[in-house]
């Protein structure tokens, strides 16, 4: 059978009476086929006509209506919801109406779909939900989200107490393992970044401090921007999209696949098996990314130092080492350890509690990585804050 | 059994018999998988007691709930194997946290495991290197591992062909009358139903409690209440199921 367009008559309906409240309406021909255009308007015409009818000028009051399917030669289900819609409206508006006439097929499917009762506690599939209720709902949830938060906190902290004590059940290869994949692995993209940091930041400082004929203090601007801010903040936002990223879609999978629950099963701590090594290993190599990227920071300053600046290699170099002093250095590792473990901790907590379903695992991730950005930001300010409030 | 104020089931109370194989059957949504989570440990119920001997199972703390669940072995609906570990890491895990058994026993204890689930020489392969239902073979080896006392099944022939889940079938009861292990199975297979079960419980999404305890062949032809008499006969195509060997 052909259902190209143009072979077969399109959809119409002839509707007779009413007739001492009767009202009967006539389906003719092809009510399936989607392409034709004049199907969609028929169909909204039928019902425009079924709805409207007190509002129809000829109509004495119709209360009754008989359809009659004899006619047609097809249909599909979207003719047979619209009617079966325009059935349930009439009902509500007590006028009966007759489905009798359909084909017999259009009759089965109708009994078909109201064969098992909707569940009336279920979720619908859209539901409407005031602003009120949606602010309520979101702020239980944030309440939730604190508690969580604080649950997985202890429960980290735990499993480092029983590390420390030796007592802490994961496997040495993971650490290692993970200390490849966050510390060798992700120095390309570390590197790149920070070079380029350290290039913008001495152009940043070159345009104004020329004016005055002090350029040299560009290194000075490279030199402590770059250990005490740049670096332990960009390493960390890198972290957070590159390893919490995929901590949570790690742990959010095994949520899927039942391996967590395995875990639990067979006595070990997902804790200590899962969260604990990857936690070690970030915080272990955060801090060495945070010198390496410290260190191609102020090459990059240095390549704008003299080629741009003309600036000598001593000079720069020279200018460097009286800005910064191991404090600076210092204060910028501690902030690296703080991230390393930011970024650890949001990327587990958040695969930790992800749902059982693809999108749910994406919903972590973006998660994880959201809050892991946020949570850096918001430590840089209160670095920033707190070593200007006691000198450091 | 609920989640917050969502109540799954109320009401259940069954028995199982050591040594005998236990099904929990139900219509889609009425918390069968839920059920076994509540008896492995993995959730707590809202009320009332699971108890494994004279041991009710959630009163006791944490880390002697953990021991106590080194008697279960549990076979997830997927495997659940770990994805990072080969097959002899998966199986060898639980034998090397809980025993101090030499590496080269644990060795010859996995293979004899992986061996027993047709999965020999397969030892050095990783979980996404295999199919399916090997997957589920091998997790069921893992499930053996630590010898238990009790083996939960999730759904074991989801998603196997009639003739694995035959094979699993067949396996099931080997394993119970060779190491006299009880055996817990979930699931809806009608024909597993009645070639493996001695005594089965009807958990009932509608009315949310169970509906009927005992052997599914006597629920089959005597049945109490017409949903059963449905489940159990395949909604009335009664002929073709059922009374397999």
């Amino acid at each position: 059978m052909s259902r190209e367009p143009g072979n077969r008559p399109s959809a119409r309906f002839e509707s007779v009476g009413p007739d001492n409240g009767l009202l009967k309406i006539a389906l003719i021909d092809d009510w399936s086929a989607p392409w034709h255009e004049e199907n969609s308007n028929t169909l909204n015409a039928l019902q425009d006509l079924l709805l409207n009818l007190d509002s129809n000028p000829v109509a004495d009051k119709v209360e009754r209506i008989e359809i009659d399917g004899t006619g047609l030669t097809a249909w599909d289900s979207r003719c047979l919801v619209g009617i079966v819609a325009a059935a349930k409206q009439l009902g509500n508006k007590g006028i009966a109406i007759d489905l009798d006439g359909l084909p017999a097929g259009m009759l089965r499917l109708i009994r078909l779909s109201r064969a098992v009762p909707a569940r009336g506690d279920e979720r619908s599939g859209s539901s409407a939900q005031s602003i009120l209720t949606l602010i309520g709902l979101s702020a239980i949830k944030f309440w939730h989200g604190i508690g969580e938060t604080n649950r997985f906190l202890g429960q980290a902290l735990r499993s480092l107490g029983r590390f420390v004590r030796g007592r802490a059940r994961f496997q040495r290869a993971d650490i290692i393992e993970f200390i490849e994949v966050t510390g060798p692995l992700a120095l390309p993209i570390v590197g790149i970044i920070n070079v380029l940091l350290g290039v913008i930041l001495a152009f940043m400082g070159a345009v104004q401090l020329r004016q005055f004929g002090a350029q040299i203090y560009v290194a000075d601007l490279v030199a402590l921007g770059q250990t005490r801010e740049i670096a332990p903040m960009m390493t960390g936002i890198v972290m957070a999209g590159r390893t919490g990223a995929a901590y949570a879609a790690q742990l959010g999978t095994m949520q899927v696949n039942e391996e967590i629950d395995a875990l639990k099963t067979f006595g070990f701590s997902p804790m200590d098996f899962l969260v604990l090594p990857r936690m070690l290993a970030l915080a272990i190599m955060f801090p060495l990314l945070v010198l390496y990227a410290d260190a191609l920071g102020i090459f990059g300053g240095y390549l704008v130092g003299v080629s741009v600046l003309e600036l000598s290699t001593t000079e720069y170099i020279e200018q460097t080492r009286n800005a910064i002093d191991f404090g600076d250095i210092a204060l910028g590792l501690v902030k690296g350890s703080i991230f390393g473990v930011l970024v650890a901790a949001t990327g587990c907590m958040h695969g930790m509690q992800s749902g059982r379903s693809a999108s749910a695992v994406g919903d972590a991730t973006t998660r994880a990585v959201v809050s892991g950005i946020i949570a850096i930001i918001f430590m840089t300010g209160v670095f920033a804050v707190f070593t200007n409030l006691v000198q450091i | 059994m609920a989640y917050g104020d969502f109540v799954i089931q109320r009401d259940l109370s069954f028995c199982v018999k050591s040594g005998e194989v236990f099904i929990i059957m139900g219509d889609s949504g009425s918390g069968k998988s839920s059920l076994l989570r509540h008896m492995i440990g993995l959730q707590r119920p809202t009320r009332g007691r699971i108890c494994y001997g004279n041991t009710s199972f959630w009163d006791l703390d944490e880390a002697e709930r953990r021991r106590f669940s080194n008697r279960f072995g549990v076979l997830y609906q997927s495997g659940a194997l770990w994805s990072s570990m080969t097959l002899a890491e998966n199986v060898g895990m639980p034998l090397k946290e809980h025993t101090d058994y030499p590496a080269r026993e644990i060795a010859e204890l996995v293979s004899f495991k992986l061996a027993l689930v047709g999965l020999a020489g397969f030892e050095g392969y990783y979980p996404s290197e295999i199919s399916g239902g090997m997957r589920k073979r091998a997790g069921l080896a893992r499930a053996m591992s630590l010898d238990p006392d009790i083996l939960f099944f999730d759904e074991p022939s989801a998603g196997l062909d009639p003739i694995s889940s035959k094979r699993l079938d067949d396996l099931i009861l080997e394993l119970r009358d060779s190491l006299g292990t009880t055996v817990v199975v979930v699931t809806h297979e009608l024909a597993s139903i009645f070639a493996i079960a001695d005594n089965a419980v009807f958990v009932d999404a509608e009315t949310r409690t169970q509906t009927a305890l005992g052997d599914p062949k006597m629920l089959r032809d005597h049945p109490p209440s017409p949903k059963i008499g449905e489940f159990l006969a395949r909604g009335g195509t009664e002929s073709t199921i059922g009374g397999k060997p």
